[in-house]
């Protein structure tokens, strides 16, 4: 029996007067990887903000180790769940020292030097990114992949048992798309690391998540594995699009496939033809 | 202790503090010497020695000592206001006086010097009626900036600028309808002026300025993580709406009590923190007491400058740190293109 490390029940949350996110229902188990997917304004960003107390339930709660988030306090909250946001504002600082604001949580009332057990931490999260060999460089001058993999090293350096990852691939090539989610695969294999990701990559969010779960107008449309939640018709009804989902024939995972205006035009008029050759 | 001791960065950090305070020190010895009649440094020991009875004694502890200890504090004070507000606002053009603050203090005065209270109380209520405009002002946009118990940051820019134009206009309308003597005493204060009879005054501000480095300390870190972003300080477990208001009212008070005791000193408050961002780097741990040390260095420097360069005629302190503060930010600016 797998342990629970968050339950979000009913929960109804927004902006001002504005619901986003209206009665879900999530559980996640230690250890999982979840990918959140979903159109544009179905609410996956705003249940990042909602499970780092930025936003606050209008009902409903988030239990965290069986304790409601809202009962601990900002510092406590940050030891347990960490974020990679979409964007982080460029900064002129090196490496070693943006990782090192990961250990902020752990500083004591009146502290404010890293002791010597912060920057080991901090070096390990960067070996652990590949991102040690960089450390004396400035934020500025890093790529938008490396970039991502410091952000992804300061999250760590928070210890957290539940990392957030809000579009961690967007803007990136494939090469640091399939460098930053593998190693999040890594990170969870080998620590037991509990994940949560948004992805609009369909295909990405299929490969990488042990379970997913599909919004829609800020609700929960569907849960399961991945091969449950990405079937044509689910994506069909929810996206508005018409796909074709297929199996990468060597993960054997889903494989979603988007039909463009113009092929679709073309194949209908193919079988237009061939209905007119057969009548012949 | 001993495994902090070993961290490097540390170790840099003071030896820049250590470093700029010999600076500060030795400015403030040569600024002590220097003046309508030179005093040699070893005539300020000899003076020092001999006690009350000389000339020299008198020059250097009724006139120009007072300066330089005023100039230290005011420096300080508005280097590290400037410093906080541009880490908490992410914007390298908020300075001091972008609050509405220097404007509010001015109105007060303006308004005091109208009234005729130097005549009815005396000097010291033209720094009381600057403090009380400055905490005015202090609390009208703090006030209209805060929506649902959150302070918002760029409502807190825009009400503060606006502020700033009503008083500045509020004060013209003042000047408009004032006769030549008060004319006169508003517009030497608005281009501020170390010249403080009171030693009461400057030892407030001192001490004020002191406590406000050392308090200034506290949330040195959560400036740091404010430098990510407000949202990202969230997520590194800063509470960011105290933070916020700690850090408002905190550089508010020091520049408030600045303007009150030493008029409108302009772009110590917004040129120095960018100099020694460029030296030192952008880690409030050391930015602030290097901010504060290099502005106590700098007021001090351009107000030996304003009191001796057309002397016994004296320019209005401002002047200088406007007119060389601004050459060099401007210089230093045209070398790299980034601020």
């Amino acid at each position: 029996m797998e342990k629970i490390l968050l339950e979000i029940n009913a929960l109804t949350c927004g902006y001002g007067n504005k619901i986003v996110l209206n009665g879900i229902n999530l559980t996640v188990n230690e250890g999982e990887i979840i990918g959140i997917i979903g159109p544009n304004g179905s609410g996956k960003t705003t249940l990042i903000r909602a499970l780092t107390k930025l936003i606050k339930p209008v009902k409903g709660e988030i239990l965290l180790e069986r304790r409601n988030i809202w009962e601990m306090d900002y510092k406590q909250l940050s030891r347990k769940v960490s974020v990679v946001s979409q964007q982080i504002e460029s900064v002129s600082m090196s490496v070693e020292d943006f990782v090192l604001l990961g250990r902020l949580p752990y500083y004591k009332r009146f502290q404010f030097i890293e002791a010597k057990e912060d920057i080991a931490i901090a070096y390990r999260c960067m070996e652990l990114t590949d991102t040690i060999t960089f450390r004396d460089r400035s934020m500025e001058e890093m790529s938008g992949g490396e970039r991502q993999l410091v952000f992804i090293a300061k999250a760590l350096a928070q210890e957290p048992k539940l990392l957030l990852l809000d579009e961690p691939t967007s803007h990136l090539d494939i090469t640091h798309q399939i460098k930053v989610l593998d190693m999040v695969k890594r990170l969870n294999r080998d620590f037991h690391l509990t994940v949560i990701m948004v992805l609009h990559d369909l295909n990405l969010a299929g490969e990488y998540s042990q379970r997913l779960a599909m919004f829609n107008n800020g609700q929960v449309y569907k849960t399961g594995t991945p091969e449950e939640v990405l079937q044509y018709q689910a994506i069909e009804d929810v996206y508005k699009t018409i796909v074709v989902v297929e199996k990468n024939p060597i993960s054997n995972k889903p494989f979603v496939l988007i039909v463009p205006e113009e092929a679709r035009r073309n194949s209908k008029g193919k079988n237009k033809f061939d209905k007119f050759l057969r009548g012949l | 202790m001993a495994d902090i001791m070993t961290n490097k960065k540390l170790i840099r950090w003071i030896i820049y503090i250590a470093g700029l305070f010999l600076i500060v020190m030795a400015i403030g010895l040569i600024c002590l010497s220097i003046g309508p009649t030179f005093i040699p440094i070893k005539d300020i020991i000899a003076a020092l020695k001999s006690g009350k009875s000389s000339i020299n004694y008198d020059i250097i502890f009724d006139i120009r000592l007072p300066r330089i200890i005023l100039g230290f504090a005011v420096g300080g004070a508005l280097s590290l206001a400037g410093v906080i507000l541009q880490g908490m606002f992410k914007n390298p053009l908020v300075e001091p006086y972008t609050l509405g603050i220097s404007g509010g203090g001015a109105l007060g005065v303006c308004l005091g010097i109208v009234l005729g209270l130097i005549q009815k109380i005396g000097y010291i209520s033209l720094p009381l009626c600057g403090f009380s405009g400055a905490i005015l002002v202090i609390l009208l946009v703090y006030f209209l900036s805060i929506k649902k118990g959150i302070l918002k940051i760029q409502g807190l820019l825009l009400t503060g600028v606006m502020i700033s134009f009503i008083s500045s206009s509020l004060i013209m309308l003042v000047m408009a309808v004032s006769n030549v003597t008060n004319l006169q005493g508003i517009i030497f204060w608005t281009m501020g002026s170390l010249e403080q009879p009171h030693w009461l005054l400057i030892k407030t501000m001192v001490f004020i300025s002191l406590i406000g480095l050392f308090v200034s300390y506290l949330f040195s870190v959560n400036l740091n993580a404010f430098s990510l972003g407000e949202e990202e300080a969230h997520h590194l477990g800063v509470d960011t709406e105290r933070t916020k208001k700690f850090l408002f009212i905190l550089s508010s008070l020091l520049t408030g009590v600045a303007v009150s005791v030493s008029g409108i000193i302009g772009f110590v408050g917004l040129a120095v923190p960018h100099f020694v961002r460029r030296f030192v780097g952008s880690d409030h741990r050391i930015l602030l007491a290097s901010s504060f040390l290099c502005g106590a260095g700098f007021l001090i420097i351009c107000d030996t400058i304003a009191r001796t360069i057309i002397a016994p005629m004296e320019l209005p302190v401002g002047v200088i740190t406007g007119i060389l503060g601004g050459s060099l930010f401007v210089y230093f600016l045209s070398k790299k293109p980034s601020i």
